[in-house]
């Protein structure tokens, strides 16, 4: 195996750690204010075929990322008045949120477009495109002829949508709010002891809704990812259990952002060795593909299962406040 | 300064419901001075101090503080006017540092490296002026319960309170702990802060405060000076009758032993937690066990209760043994061989909170024939027990329908104590009898203790409150780092001497 070909796995591995991260980062905020999110996936599924949809008829990405987060902060406010407002169970909440994405994307996708419950394929002006930084070769050719520095930097570094220098960004950012920050302390604090932030006169409810928006926020930056600059449109089901990985990438982290960063990492490299390899052939047995599809779920689950270690989750997580002397 | 009193409430009525809970209530506490306030649970004083710091919106009434009409809407407004309140179960967030909980919605800006400096600063200065040390940077959980409260008491100083209201603080505290929390209440008062203390502990009322009000359903019944009144003239307007504050009774007459305990030990997590306990138990006697929480006291009853393995050790009951590990040691099997055990904790231990009253009367009892008919329960007949029971043991309100959350602490306990007692056991073990619980319903469960020993039976009493070891006990054993420290009967010894042993100091025998 060659430099640039570990190279091309490592560049798969941030295009498809992207979107994880970000549904990963939506949980941590949402689930360190106390509200469990299991409707990660369903925000991140209307969001793509928001996104693509309006990027279809409008023309402009940007305006389709802005539908997309649209659609994901509707959701994510319906949640925050399920769980916060009424107190409902948040993992039903969740669950239904989930439901709902799955059946609205298809049916509004069959009603407009009439072609299966999916958009039409985007031109490139309805897409994300790679941004090539100064300086990096773009053919492979060119870069074939690098030194390992100019590799690393043509092929790794530049040639990504500005939505994975966001999504990057997003983690130092979300560091920096959470343990910095007064908005920070106190979000943290709501998601341990509620009481304490009403003793200390600040809105429970305000805290977790500003937490739950902000969830929104960055899963309609997931979908519109996955339909806008992953591929070219959206197709059903397309966000193909991401949410859910990326819940389990949040545990794995422990709710920390620099964590978070390392487990979507990790498992979008099982995605992109997945992807990759899809015969491996050792000796006489050839590994058929469907394992090597299913390889980053079930790693997932080992990872999940033994390396975790002690997690312990925000503990008023999933409780709904109760004003009580 | 004005001479205004630092509080004045006037008219001050809150209902929930039905329910009045505060009816009328005028007060007024001088600036620099502490106030109590005793009441039996469910009297109100917990709903008018939430008024107080705007948790509740009173129907009607009006609070003046230092003379000056004063709208509490909400904590932020109470805050506002220099109001702090220490809650009987602390308000702080386990995780973080004792810093962050005091800088919580009181930071000075967004960021906050700035808050956290100054609050560095202010908290040296305050921990030094009224002797709190704390460890600033030390993460809450790692702190003991004096420690939290202290942080607790740092975080309404942080924020300029000058009135401060302490729900039950010591409920949770080491008589020396609670001593220590005196000397910085005193050092509060000199300074010029206002207290006003909720408790229903007399001693602590008569050893602190210097005026004090009784409220009895919903009302202030009175307002006196504290040297002008006694524990005893104090408990009789909180229950509204003469209540007895000694325990009365008679000389006890033992006859054989019963239980039989031989260095039992326990390692529990890899901590030795009863290090080679003996002693024997006879009819008609009450053995108390005193000690800070958390000395083996709650292992030793787990394990005659059945609800623990010990590692080492034997017990026997009336000469025959007892198991103390395998499947033949659980709380079924013990009740079966005339075993009452009323745990520690009620809450968790000895209900089940979401379950109905008559649910928790069959608890442990429920193979019970007159419970049964043929495979299945015969809810009619425990309903009917239950309804028996609430009868004659004076559960409030009567009805075996409740969920047992719905009964006030010492109702519980009352139910608690009726199922494991009206069998008349020939063993009962009783953990904590009275915590948490009003003065009518401590007397009436130190009667039924009493008159359950003069019916010949043994008991084991455990308990933190040395006045109940005092007052019950026939013999006293006290317990510390998981051994018996030594036996004393309650007329040679005193609480002092008690207390050494409690602290582990062995020198010399009383």
């Amino acid at each position: 195996m060659d430099f640039l070909t570990i190279l091309q796995i490592l560049d798969s591995t941030v295009r498809l750690a992207t979107p994880l991260l970000l549904a990963c980062l939506a949980g941590l905020w949402s689930e360190r204010a106390g509200i469990f999110d299991i409707g990660l996936e369903g925000k991140m599924l209307v969001a793509a075929f928001f996104a693509a949809a309006i990027a279809y008829t409008s023309g402009s990405v940007w305006v389709g990322l802005l539908a997309g987060i649209a659609a994901s902060m509707v959701l994510a406010l319906l949640h925050g008045l399920a769980s916060i407002t009424f107190r409902g169970n948040q993992l039903i909440s969740g669950v239904a949120i989930n439901f709902l994405a799955a059946g609205l994307a298809v049916v509004i996708a069959q009603t407009w477009f009439a072609q299966g419950g999916r958009t039409p394929q985007l031109s490139s002006d309805a897409r994300f495109a790679n941004i090539e930084l100064p300086g990096a070769a773009t053919r492979i050719r060119d870069i074939a002829q690098q030194g390992p520095l100019g590799q690393t930097y043509s092929e790794l570094i530049s040639g990504h949508s500005i939505l994975v220098y966001l999504a990057l960004a997003c983690v130092p950012l979300t560091w920096w709010v959470l343990y910095r920050t007064r908005f920070g302390l106190r979000l943290r604090a709501v998601g341990e002891n509620p009481a304490a932030v009403d003793t200390a006169g600040v809105s429970v409810v305000g805290l977790r809704f500003a937490a739950v928006l902000i969830a929104g926020v960055l899963c309609g930056i997931a979908g519109a990812y996955l339909s806008t600059a992953l591929s070219s449109g959206f197709v059903k089901d397309m966000s193909a259990g991401r949410g859910f990985i990326a819940l389990a990438a949040l545990i794995f982290a422990k709710w920390r952002p620099w964590y978070a960063l390392s487990a979507c990492l990790l498992f979008g490299f099982f995605d992109a060795v997945g992807n990759r390899y899809q015969n491996i052939q050792l000796g006489e047995f050839i590994v058929p593909v469907q394992f090597m599809q299913a390889l980053p779920y079930i790693l997932v689950v080992i990872v999940l299962a033994g390396l975790v270690g002690k997690a312990i989750p925000p503990r008023a997580g999933g409780e709904p406040y109760v004003k009580e002397r | 300064m004005t001479d205004a009193p630092a509080i004045e409430l006037r008219g001050i009525s809150k209902a929930f419901g039905p329910v009045q809970a505060n009816k009328d209530i005028a007060m007024s506490v001088a600036r620099g001075t502490i106030h109590g306030i005793v009441g039996e649970n469910g009297a109100g004083k917990s709903t008018l101090m939430s008024i107080l710091y705007g948790f509740y919106k009173a129907d009607a009434g009006e609070i003046f503080i230092n003379g000056k009409a004063t709208a509490i809407p909400d904590s932020q407004a109470a805050i506002r006017a220099g109001i702090g309140m220490v809650h009987q179960h602390f308000k702080l967030v386990e995780n973080f540092t004792v810093l962050e909980n005091v800088i919580l919605g009181a930071e000075d800006g967004a960021l906050l490296r700035p808050s956290i400096a100054k609050a560095r600063r202010l908290l040296t200065e305050l921990s030094k002026e009224y002797g709190l040390k704390v460890d600033p940077d030390a993460i809450i959980e790692d702190l003991s319960v004096g420690h939290q409260q202290r942080v607790e008491i740092l975080k309404q100083l942080y924020r300029h309170a000058d009135i401060l209201i302490l729900d039950e603080p010591t409920g949770v505290l080491t008589p020396a702990e609670a001593d220590q929390l005196f000397r910085i209440l005193e050092r509060l008062r000199a300074e010029g802060k206002t207290i006003i203390l909720i408790t229903h502990k007399l001693r602590e009322i008569m050893e602190i405060t210097d005026t004090v009000s009784v409220m009895r359903r919903g009302e202030m019944t009175n307002t006196v000076k504290t040297a002008d009144t006694s524990p005893a003239e104090l408990a009789e307007m909180m229950v509204g009758r003469k209540v007895l504050l000694q325990v009365d009774k008679t000389q006890a007459q033992p006859g054989e032993v019963v239980l039989s305990v031989r260095d039992l030990r326990v390692t529990h997590g890899g901590v030795a937690r009863l290090k080679g306990v003996s002693f024997d138990i006879r009819r008609g006697e009450i053995f108390g066990i005193a000690g800070v929480a958390g000395n083996g006291q709650t292992e030793l009853l787990e394990v005659l209760g059945g609800m623990m393995a010990a590692t080492g050790g034997s017990v026997s009951l009336f000469g025959a043994p007892l198991p103390v590990t395998g499947p033949d040691a659980n709380g079924q099997a013990r009740r079966a061989q005339g075993i009452g055990h009323v745990p520690e904790d009620r809450q968790t231990e000895g209900l089940i909170m979401a379950f109905e009253a008559w649910e928790n009367v069959a608890f442990g009892y429920h193979r019970d024939p007159k419970y049964n008919s043929g495979p299945l329960m015969d809810n009619t007949a425990i309903r009917a027990d239950c309804a028996d029971k609430m009868a004659r043991y004076d559960v409030r309100p009567p009805n075996p329908r409740l969920p047992a959350r719905n009964f006030s602490g010492g109702n519980q306990q009352k139910i608690v104590v009726a199922r494991e007692m009206d069998r008349a056991p020939d063993l009962l073990l009783v953990g904590q009898p009275t915590r948490g619980v009003d003065i009518g319903a401590i007397e009436f469960i130190h009667k039924q203790i009493i008159a359950l020993r003069d019916q010949g039976k043994a008991i084991l009493l455990v308990s933190v409150e040395l006045d109940e070891i005092m007052g019950l006990s026939d013999r006293i054993a006290v317990m510390f780092d998981g051994q018996i420290m030594g036996e004393r009967l309650p007329q040679d010894t005193d609480q002092n001497a008690l207390g050494l042993l409690m602290a582990g100091v062995t020198e010399g025998a009383a």
